[in-house]
């Protein structure tokens, strides 16, 4: 529950990147699935990512969370007050540990394990406890546990899953099932969030509410957030601003309504004239 | 069929089952055919032909094949929906957890520890009272019970499949047999020896798989253990296929516990008077082993390392995603579960005083791999009552031995249909949460930090809660 960074525009100020790429490209075989994108999350500030399908939206997701390892460019993450961390090549698990925390566009909950367990094991990362600790479950350890149990039953508290904290993830309604996804994510203490479609297959009413949670997250959590999705309407209502990709190439970047009126964005989501 | 079963007719779905562990089985019988039946007698050089060994290896191609199925399928199961559970008509600020089992609300309650130690009292009883042949029964069945509890860990709750388990066991057996042979080191000595022997043999086992999952793990890892046999086969220095004998048992502090202890227990407990009390010391240090196991297995899935297993079972993308290092995860799975065949190998070598590697064949990690499986994947009770129900029954119907690998299949088929998840289904561990002086769940998160304690069980607190 320590939070060792400094508050909020202590060390540095809102709208300097917190993360940056340069020059990101990921080519899969003969295919370039990203070109040389250049993208900067602002800090403390929620950004969009969108573009049409198979444009290689998660493919920049998964180079700069190190499930892959991109071909060419840099991806830089510059904590509060703290120096600058190039993350390309980096192990996944260490990305989360400096402060990267990621959902998927498929759900990829722990299934088999409770609502509270799927979060604690967000914990992860912030925790300590090995094999000896495991084993002998001595004062630090125990304390330890504790804390993550009540830091993670604080989350499902303020995010309203706690009545479901020990039901199995996979019995969660669909809608639940993000919102949990989200939560697991923010026990990790990210600096930046990375949603991934949180609103794909949720319904209007459940969609609407995930506004309401991901503009609550911003608030509470003192976090920046990536958003990638479709829905129109729900990145043009909660981001600052939109950078929009098609083939793998940065086509347009800019503030809602600026890109709401770009030609070349609409050119990219209707195709040809 | 790649669906859940749980879409069809439950016969259907056993029938489906039977026909592709059959199928399977009949291939690989006539593709042994020649090399099971012919037997060639150099002697009188001729060529015999004998059925007897066809019923075994048929039944065993069939165990063999329905768990693979069972492994392939268990991916499928996820996702499966079941109604949610309403936190209403509860105590205010208390959380309803899932649905009690007997086995929960017993040890919820407050009699969880006359329960508990009735059970070890009887447990601690029995050798006394029983015949010698009991008693060895209940050895072995405990044997099992640590070794099921071990690869447990590897395959239950890590779920990495491990086909060559054995080779772990051999290891701990063959370190005190040679250790006693040849340095003449005693039972207590080589048995934190051969844990370590059989851990070490883990990690390095474990180095190379650590990119491979699923069916390539599988694989590797029964080569794993055929090499090994193999290699004990050739070696001189365990001499090879004869195996080592004349194995010591273990000692109690230099004591001969076949003289006048003997004598004592006979006359005034009413001890068998053919009972060997060696076997009596050996069924004491094998349950004093698996209760230690019991232990440290609970510990460790409801820890943070078990929970990174648990979520690389789950799902090894996401765990990754969680901060979780994939590598160190498997290592430590891989690691810890040999230790406890390691152990339960020394145990064995000094309980039975004779090994050679044929005892150390493929068709023993079928064998844990399916109490495993039958007792319930990462389910503590679970494997004991399957490591009970798969040893204690056979030796009880030995009349049938010829047909008990068929039966074995016939039961995991049943099981697959009727209880995926094994005998005992696994459980996970309840919290319960209590938001003290608060009026409600909206208490933010800041505020309500130093009030909020969180309790496991039915309303215990959480280990070291009431005492720090
Ligand atoms: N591992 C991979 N190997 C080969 N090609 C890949 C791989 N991952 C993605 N691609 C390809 O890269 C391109 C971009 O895919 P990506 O999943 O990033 O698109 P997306 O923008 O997320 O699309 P959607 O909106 O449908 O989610 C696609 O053409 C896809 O087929
Ligand atoms: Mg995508």
């Amino acid at each position: 529950m320590a939070d060792l960074r400094p508050a909020a525009g202590q060390a540095g100020h809102a709208g300097d990147p917190v993360l940056q790429t340069r020059g990101l490209s990921m080519v899969f075989g003969g295919l370039e699935a990203l070109n040389n994108v250049d993208l900067e999350v602002g800090r403390d500030t929620i950004t969009a990512l969108i573009g049409p399908n198979g444009s290689g939206k998660t493919t920049f997701f998964n180079c700069i969370t190190g499930i892959y390892r991109p071909t060419r460019g840099q991806v830089t993450l510059f904590p509060a007050g703290l120096p600058a961390i190039g993350l390309k090549g980096l192990a996944p698990d260490v990305i989360t540990h400096h402060g990267l925390a990621r959902t998927f566009q498929n759900i990829r909950l722990f299934n088999n394990l409770t609502v509270l367990e799927n979060v604690l094991i967000g914990r992860h990362t912030r925790m300590k406890a090995g094999l000896w600790g495991a084993l002998f479950r001595d004062r630090a350890t125990r304390r330890e546990e504790r804390e993550a149990i009540g830091h993670s039953f604080e989350l499902l508290v303020s995010y309203g899953l706690d009545h479901m904290a020990n039901e199995l993830a996979k019995n969660l309604p669909y809608g639940d099932q993000r919102r949990l996804e989200i939560v697991r994510a923010l026990a990790t203490e990210p600096r930046v969030l990375l949603l991934d479609e949180p609103a794909a297959g949720l319904n209007i009413g459940e969609t609407s509410s995930l506004r309401d949670l991901i503009t609550s997250i911003r608030e509470r959590e003192r976090v920046s957030i990536l958003l990638i999705e479709h829905d129109m309407s729900l990145v043009m209502s909660v981001s600052r601003k939109i950078y929009v990709i098609d083939y793998g190439r940065l086509i347009a970047q800019g503030p809602p309504d600026e890109i709401r009126r770009d030609p070349k964005v609409i050119k990219a989501y209707l195709g040809e004239e | 069929m790649t669906n859940p079963s749980s879409s069809q007719k439950p016969g259907r779905a056993i029938l489906a089952e039977i026909k592709a562990g059959l199928l399977a089985s009949l291939w690989i019988c006539l593709l042994a055919f020649p090399l099971m039946t012919l037997e060639i007698n150099p002697s009188s050089h001729t060529i015999s032909f004998s059925a007897s060994r066809l019923p075994f290896l048929a039944g065993a191609t069939f165990v063999l094949a329905i768990l693979w199925r069972f492994f392939l399928r268990r991916r499928a199961f996820q996702g499966v929906s079941k109604a949610v559970l309403k936190s209403e008509g509860l105590p205010e600020g208390l959380i309803k957890g899932p649905k009690p089992t007997w086995l929960t609300v017993v040890m919820g309650s407050r009699f969880r520890y006359p329960v508990l130690a009735i059970l070890l009292g009887f447990m601690a009883l029995l050798p006394f009272v029983s015949p010698p042949y009991l008693v060895n029964v209940m050895v072995k069945a405990l044997i099992y019970v640590s070794l099921g509890l071990g690869l447990n860990v590897v395959v239950g709750v890590s779920g990495l499949l491990n086909l060559g388990y054995v080779a772990f066991y051999a290891m701990g057996a063959y370190t005190y047999a040679l250790l006693g042979q040849y340095l003449g080191l005693g039972f207590w000595v080589c048995l934190p020896l051969g844990a370590l022997v059989a851990t070490l043999m883990g990690l390095l086992l474990g180095f190379p798989v650590i990119r491979l999952s699923g069916d390539y793990l599988a694989i590797v890892t029964l080569s794993f253990g055929e090499i090994t046999r193999l290699v004990l086969t050739n070696l001189d220095i365990t001499r090879g296929p004869r195996g080592i004998s004349n194995i010591r048992p273990a000692g109690f502090f230099g004591l001969d516990l076949n003289g006048p202890i003997k004598d004592f227990l006979v006359a005034n407990l009413g001890v068998d008077k053919d009972m060997d009390i060696n076997k009596i010391l050996t069924y004491f240090i094998i349950l004093g082993l698996v209760i230690l196991t019991i232990i440290c297995v609970f510990r460790l899935e409801n820890s943070r390392l078990g929970r990174a297993w648990l979520a690389m079972r789950e799902d090894e993308v996401a765990c990754q995603a969680m901060g979780i290092n994939k590598t160190r995860a498997k290592l430590t799975a891989f690691a810890l579960g040999s230790t406890w065949a390691g152990l339960a190998g020394v145990v064995f070598a000094s309980h039975l005083s004779f090994i050679n590697p044929t005892i150390f064949s493929f068709m023993e990690s079928i064998m844990i791999l399916s109490i495993v499986v039958l007792g319930g994947m990462g389910s503590i009770p679970g494997v004991i009552l399957g490591a009970l129900v798969l040893i204690v029954l056979p030796e009880q119907l030995r009349a049938f031995s010829q047909y008990r690998m068929l039966i074995f299949g016939a039961l995991m088929v049943l099981m697959m249909v009727f209880r995926p998840g094994g005998l005992i289904q696994s459980a996970r561990e309840v919290y319960l949460h209590k938001l003290g002086g608060q009026d409600g769940p909206q208490g933010g998160p800041a505020g309500g930090a130093a009030r909020i304690e969180a309790l496991n069980g039915a309303g215990r607190p959480v280990e070291g809660d009431g005492r720090g």
